[in-house]
């Protein structure tokens, strides 16, 4: 294209958009600034839904979540492995419950945060009005939420399968829930906030995994091998597992070193998702 | 034509950005007053996103200061965030969310939103509101995005390369919206590596490559320079006898026919050479039509400025 084509092309484009300039297709005043922040609390409940309503929705999610933690309740009550006592659902349902925690703190909220990396949002959001703060705290209720959920769903299968949670135990229970959701959420983020996208699906479903195997969660730590039992101890599923177990059995309130081995996970994965967290 | 700094929307001296042994940006200033439309045009690798996201607090400068609406970026970012329309390069959105959820999860950020529905009807996206974000087109995405940094009714907006991966229709459409913009008042600072967007669009254009500013100012301003009155462009009846018309002009003039019917003279064009050539035209029964002297495309300024094509 010579120069003098190009200099006539821009020339007829330039005529149609001057046109278009001279008569607007928008009323007047229909920009017309008027910039402002909503109210916190509005912008809390728009995050906060979004985000129960994303996890919810994700078919993979709902699996991880809540399909695989009920095939295993309802299993692990039903078969005999010969290492659990009767009732078995006793033990196997504190124990799933934990492993529910996990599923959506650490495993839902590393995958999600990191496609979520992937496809901008974390930018995208940090640059309308959005507080950063609402938007954590979006996250972390949406992640209460679901937990709440299939803390529900899950209870109400295992009562049908026999389990008799006493109401002390139960109310022993929620603030445990809450430090784990917490505690492995913060392990979630780490994950999730600093690897590539396909890195934290591979990282978060294999810890998932060797957590669920190992980690006293599928089977009590107490039943493992020597040598795997203590350090299923000090991981944060055996001890959600042990705090939890500790409430619906003896009704007496959960070990302080499980909730210390919960806490210190929870505040060293914290700390360190601080500096490695990236927005995208 | 430059704002002083109590008064400029975007303010910037001395940016220094530097990623790892890359220069992103060397030492750019920028200034745009409230209301006017700044295009920032250069090549891919120019240093115009990194720019664009030191203002709008993404980036940290490593040197150099920052003032946008009179506000630090970094540090006052809560602050201005508000105030400002963002539309980053390549969008953004939970990879599952539906298009008009997204819109609608931005709006409840802003105080006064414009209307989400009508936003999406306006950008042709109503069909797909209900498509999860990672099912858009690449051009869908776009407008999605464009949507996001308007609803909040912004004082400024910065659009970084704005109609990247759209289609004729839609890029007019984002064309006649910027101007709807600019005439409510609105800022906008946008990239490009599109003159045509440039020229058409801005009330100023910075130019710049390598992460420094070649030029500065209006398309005007930058089309014009020494070849100004060096060419004249006119339309007549094809196959007129050039020579003769040369020989009606000064010594130094020289003239084609580019196309059949569209003429070219070089040289010394004044007041004399265009009444020369209109009167010649008419003494041989043809009128001279369309006629104006050459200017420089901002592609031309571009080339000269730095020797290769701005696309590239």
């Amino acid at each position: 294209m010579t120069r003098e084509d190009l200099g006539d092309q821009e020339d007829t484009l330039g005529t149609e958009l001057r046109a278009r300039r001279d008569s607007p297709s928008f009323a007047p005043g229909t920009f017309h600034p008027a910039p402002g922040r909503a109210s916190p609390l509005r912008m809390l409940v728009a995050q906060t839904r979004t985000e129960t309503l994303l996890t919810l929705r994700h078919p993979e999610q709902t699996l991880l979540t809540l399909l695989i933690p009920l095939v295993l309740l309802i299993g692990l009550s039903e078969l005999d492995m010969g290492i659990v006592a009767q009732p078995r659902v006793d033990s196997v349902a504190p124990r799933i419950l934990a492993l529910a925690v996990m599923s959506t703190a650490f495993t839902g909220q590393a995958i999600a945060l990191g496609f979520d990396r992937r496809y901008g949002v974390i930018k995208r959001l940090t640059a309308t009005a959005l507080p950063r703060w609402v938007l954590i705290a979006g996250r972390v209720l949406a992640a209460l939420l679901v937990v709440a959920l299939q803390t529900l769903v899950l209870s109400g299968t295992a009562v049908a399968l026999g389990w008799l949670p006493s109401i002390t135990g139960a109310l022993l229970a929620v603030p445990v829930l809450v430090l784990g959701t917490l505690a492995f959420g913060a392990g979630g983020v780490l994950i999730g906030g600093a690897l590539r996208a396909e890195i934290v699906l591979a990282v978060a479903n294999t810890v998932w995994f060797l957590l669920l195997l190992a980690g006293g969660l599928a089977v009590p730590a107490r039943h493992l091998p020597a040598a795997l039992t203590v350090v299923a101890d000090y991981l944060p599923s055996g001890a959600l597992a042990e705090a939890l177990s500790a409430c619906f059995a003896e009704g007496g309130g959960p070990p302080l070193r499980s909730l210390l081995v919960l806490l210190g996970w929870g505040l060293a994965a914290g700390a360190l998702a601080v500096r490695t967290t990236r927005t995208s | 034509m430059t704002p002083d700094a109590d008064h400029a929307a975007v303010r910037v001296r001395g940016l220094t950005k530097r990623f790892g042994e890359n220069l992103a940006v060397a030492d750019i200033d920028l200034s745009m007053a409230h209301g006017e439309v700044l295009a920032l045009l250069g090549p891919n690798g120019a240093g115009k996103t990194t720019t664009v996201e030191t203002c709008e607090g993404f980036l940290r400068p490593d040197h150099g200061q920052v003032r946008v609406l009179g506000l630090d970026p970094v540090a006052q970012g809560p602050r201005l965030r508000p105030r400002i329309g963002v539309m980053p390069q390549g969008g953004g959105a939970y990879p599952g969310i539906r298009a008009e959820e997204m819109l609608r999860l931005v709006a409840s950020c802003c105080a006064a939103p414009l209307d989400p529905a009508w936003l999406l009807e306006t950008l042709g996206l109503n069909e797909a509101r209900s498509t999860p974000y990672k099912r858009l087109s690449g051009g869908q995405q776009q407008r999605l995005s464009l949507a996001c940094a308007l609803v909040g009714r912004p004082e400024l907006v910065f659009l970084d390369e704005p109609t990247a991966g759209m289609d004729a229709h839609a890029r007019n459409l984002v064309w006649e919206l910027i101007s709807a913009l600019r005439s409510d008042g609105v800022g906008v600072l946008l990239t490009t590596h599109l003159m045509d967007e440039a020229e058409t669009l801005a009330d100023r254009v910075v130019i710049v490559d390598h992460g420094r500013v070649l030029a500065d100012g209006t398309p005007a301003e930058l089309t014009a320079g020494e070849e100004r009155r060096r060419e004249l462009h006119f339309r007549s009846r094809p196959k007129l006898d050039l020579d003769l018309l040369l020989s009606a002009l000064p010594e130094e003039c020289a003239a084609w026919e580019t196309r059949p019917g569209q003429y070219l003279v070089r040289g010394e064009i004044d007041p004399q050479t265009v009444s020369t050539v209109a009167s010649w035209c008419a003494q041989h029964g043809a009128l001279a039509d369309e006629l104006r002297l050459g200017r420089r495309s901002l592609e031309d300024v571009f080339l000269d400025l730095t020797g290769r094509e701005l696309r590239a």
